[in-house]
């Protein structure tokens, strides 16, 4: 059995780590893989802390419950780390992502004594010269991929394309901003 | 070609019933179905289907209007959760009663109160007694099969009651997932044209519906119902081995989970299967005769095939979402055990009431379930036998 | 077409229609709800004007008229609630004990 990668999205309601995390099994299903994206519902509140869930295998996926101990955090929203302990069961060989405009060393005291790989990524600076509005989504997809190596850069890469293409298909001037996104949060994230 | 795609359990549903493409869906949305009527609502705006949708003002209208088309000689359908299942309560068993073969896609969720949105079964295992075939899916792809198969159950000859397709809220129906779907005009083959032998709108045969029936005949009403429940057995089978060759998964009443050579089980339903099957797979890795039993078809409750199944186990532990208030463990317990007294009598079973209003189960909770089953089976003695897994002590 | 049910308080659970569905159509003329009645009209043709102000009040359609013409009272359903008694200008119909 081949390894699984779950991974764990923190954000706030109505910023979109729902979103990023049905993108990003969307990216990996066409890439081959077994999927799983689920949000934990809360009180559905915007503003409010919300967690929501990656896994992605080879194989065929049973479990249906959270996931506890993830092979990598993303964290959408740098003012959570203050009340949310984000790094809680990350794997010490994993990673987490911060959504941040300070270096990783910077970032690591906010973490909870968190040992293993600390990256950040402006991803507002990102989304804001690119789509000229703050959607923090794409560029976290576009780093956790580069960190995690969870799936082949240029087959993500393609595979978010297409999927622009689809989604966007009204509005064709939206699709080379959130290309341009994707590519720079892959060049731009900090603490590989 | 079939065709490989990523969906949440509710716009599978949602598909299955396009591709169905009823006469009428008559819905009222409440968390987590909401999202089935709402994309089925756009399939008609769109006019991908030839349905009329009746969005009514209540899950009781919304049950009423079912009745109404589906005795007019109408394929119907419709969707809901948790209270508004228990809104249309005394409608459902008009439904079962009347004979009629209405499709409900029941997302569950916890009955309030206290108020709850998430997940556990205490809505459908309170509508058990009412008279309508039940279903229980683990995955994505369990509640879109399922959904296909519902009619050819549902409207056979022998059977002609409702038939509610049950998977989990959220956990089902918010989670996208890898799923194959059919091409629409095998669907619509499979699932063929509704020929009713009694409708109203046949002009040329009239007939009254639901009429008053006192002591002379309510009696033989309620017998010939529970032959068609008993008869509903036999048809599941026989729709499940068709829509095995044509699309190679196979189902049956219940699904047995590496039990050839198990010593204790787990009895459970829904999507927890799934995680518990990873606990099985860990246990069998480590030599452990762990096994799994996935009941299915809960009504009919396959009572012999699901005793003799169990037959020859040291420990059994039933799973039950939901608490039946009975002071004597779930709905699922007791029946179970009941299945268990003609062919497992010496099988020690204990239950587990777990998950109540989106309880997460984590692997370590289903972990403990087998470790005690493993102690019964070693000791031979019971401490403990209705439990509550993973509440605060 | 026109079926006949044949159900009857002896058919078997095997012969009943399924969820009690009625398969035969104006059949409300089969059950005799003429033994409820405790008073029943008398009917005087001789008094009788035809003018029939009887037949549109009776609520059990029991009043017999053909051709237009009065011609009777039909007591395998009448209920004997005395409207036509009561609403006959003639005095044509006597209400009576049974």
């Amino acid at each position: 059995m081949g390894k699984m990668i779950e991974i764990r999205w923190h954000g706030r309601g109505g910023q979109g780590a729902k979103t990023a995390s049905l993108l990003l099994a969307e990216a990996a299903f066409d890439t081959g893989k077994y999927i799983q994206g689920f949000p934990e519902y809360g009180p559905e509140r915007m503003g409010a802390p919300i967690t929501a869930y990656n896994r992605i295998s080879d194989d065929p996926i049973t479990l249906h419950c959270n996931i506890y101990e993830p092979d990598y955090v993303v964290v959408v929203d740098e003012s959570l780390l203050a009340s949310v302990d984000v790094t809680a069961g990350l794997k010490k060989d994993g990673a987490v992502i911060v959504n941040s405009a300070k270096s990783p060393e910077e970032v690591r005291p906010l973490l909870k004594g968190f040992e293993g790989r600390v990256c950040t990524i402006d991803a507002r600076v990102i989304s804001e010269e690119t789509l000229g509005r703050y959607f923090p989504n794409v560029p976290m997809l576009g780093a956790l991929v580069k960190v995690s190596k969870i799936m082949d850069e240029d087959a993500f890469v393609t595979a978010m394309e297409s999927s622009f293409r689809h989604k966007f298909a009204s509005k064709p001037q939206v699709i080379d901003g959130n290309m341009a996104a994707l590519r720079r949060s892959m060049q731009e994230v900090k603490g590989l | 070609m079939a065709r490989k795609d990523k969906l949440s359990g509710n716009e599978a549903v949602a598909i299955a019933m396009k591709q169905i493409d009823p006469d009428v869906v008559a819905a009222f949305p409440i968390t987590p179905s909401t999202e089935i009527p709402q994309y089925f609502s756009k399939f008609v705006a769109d006019g991908e289907v030839h349905t009329e949708f009746v969005p009514v003002e209540s899950e009781h209208s919304a049950m009423s209007a079912c009745i109404g088309a589906e005795a007019a000689g109408a394929r119907t359908m419709t969707a809901t959760s948790a209270n508004g299942l228990a809104l249309m309560w005394e409608m459902l068993y008009i439904a079962a009663s009347c004979r009629l073969p209405i499709a409900l896609a029941a997302v569950n969720r916890a009955l309030s109160g206290p108020i709850n949105i998430h997940n556990d079964h205490s809505d459908t295992m309170g509508a058990r007694d009412s008279g309508w075939i039940q279903i229980y899916c683990e995955t994505n792809q369990e509640a879109y099969d399922t959904m296909i198969q519902a009619f050819p159950i549902a409207e056979h000859k022998d059977v002609r009651l409702p038939i509610m397709v049950c998977f989990d809220g959220f956990i089902t129906s918010h989670s996208v997932e890898n799923i194959e779907l059919l091409e629409d005009e095998k669907v619509k083959e499979f699932v063929g044209e509704y020929r009713p032998e009694h409708y109203l709108l046949d002009k040329d045969n009239p007939v009254s519906v639901g009429p008053l029936d006192l002591p002379p005949y309510y009696f033989e009403h309620k017998r010939q119902q529970a032959q068609a429940m008993v008869n509903a057995k036999q048809v599941i089978l026989e729709t499940a081995k068709k829509f095995e060759e044509l699309t190679g998964r196979k189902y049956g009443l219940f699904e047995e989970y590496r039990m050839e050579d198990a010593e204790v089980a787990v009895v459970i339903i829904n999507s927890t299967a799934g995680t518990a099957k990873a606990v099985v797979d860990e246990l069998r890795e480590k030599g452990v005769k762990a096994g799994l039993v996935k009941i299915r078809v809960f009504r009919p409750f396959p009572f012999e095939e699901l005793g003799k199944a169990l037959a020859g186990l040291k420990a059994v532990a039933v799973m039950d979402k939901a608490d039946s208030f009975s002071a004597a463990g779930g709905p699922l317990f007791a029946e179970v055990r009941s299945a268990m007294f003609d062919h497992a009598r010496d099988t020690k079973a204990v239950n587990y009431i777990y998950g109540l209003g989106g309880r997460d189960v984590r692997t370590d909770d289903i972990m403990k379930v087998y470790e005690d089953l493993l102690e019964i089976a070693e000791t031979g003695k019971v401490k403990s036998t209705v439990n509550y897994l993973g509440v605060r002590e | 077409m026109k079926k006949k049910m044949n159900v009857t308080a002896e058919s078997s659970w095997k012969e009943v229609t399924p969820g009690g569905v009625i398969t035969e159509s104006g059949n409300a003329g089969d059950f005799r709800t003429g033994d409820w009645r405790s008073m029943k009209p008398v009917w005087n043709s001789e008094k009788c004007k035809q003018c029939l102000m009887c037949f549109p009040v009776c609520p059990d359609s029991s009043i017999k008229v053909c051709n237009g013409k009065m011609e009777g009272i039909d007591y395998d359903h009448c209920k004997g609630c005395g409207i036509c008694a009561k609403v006959c200008p003639f005095d044509a119909i006597d209400f009576v004990e049974e």
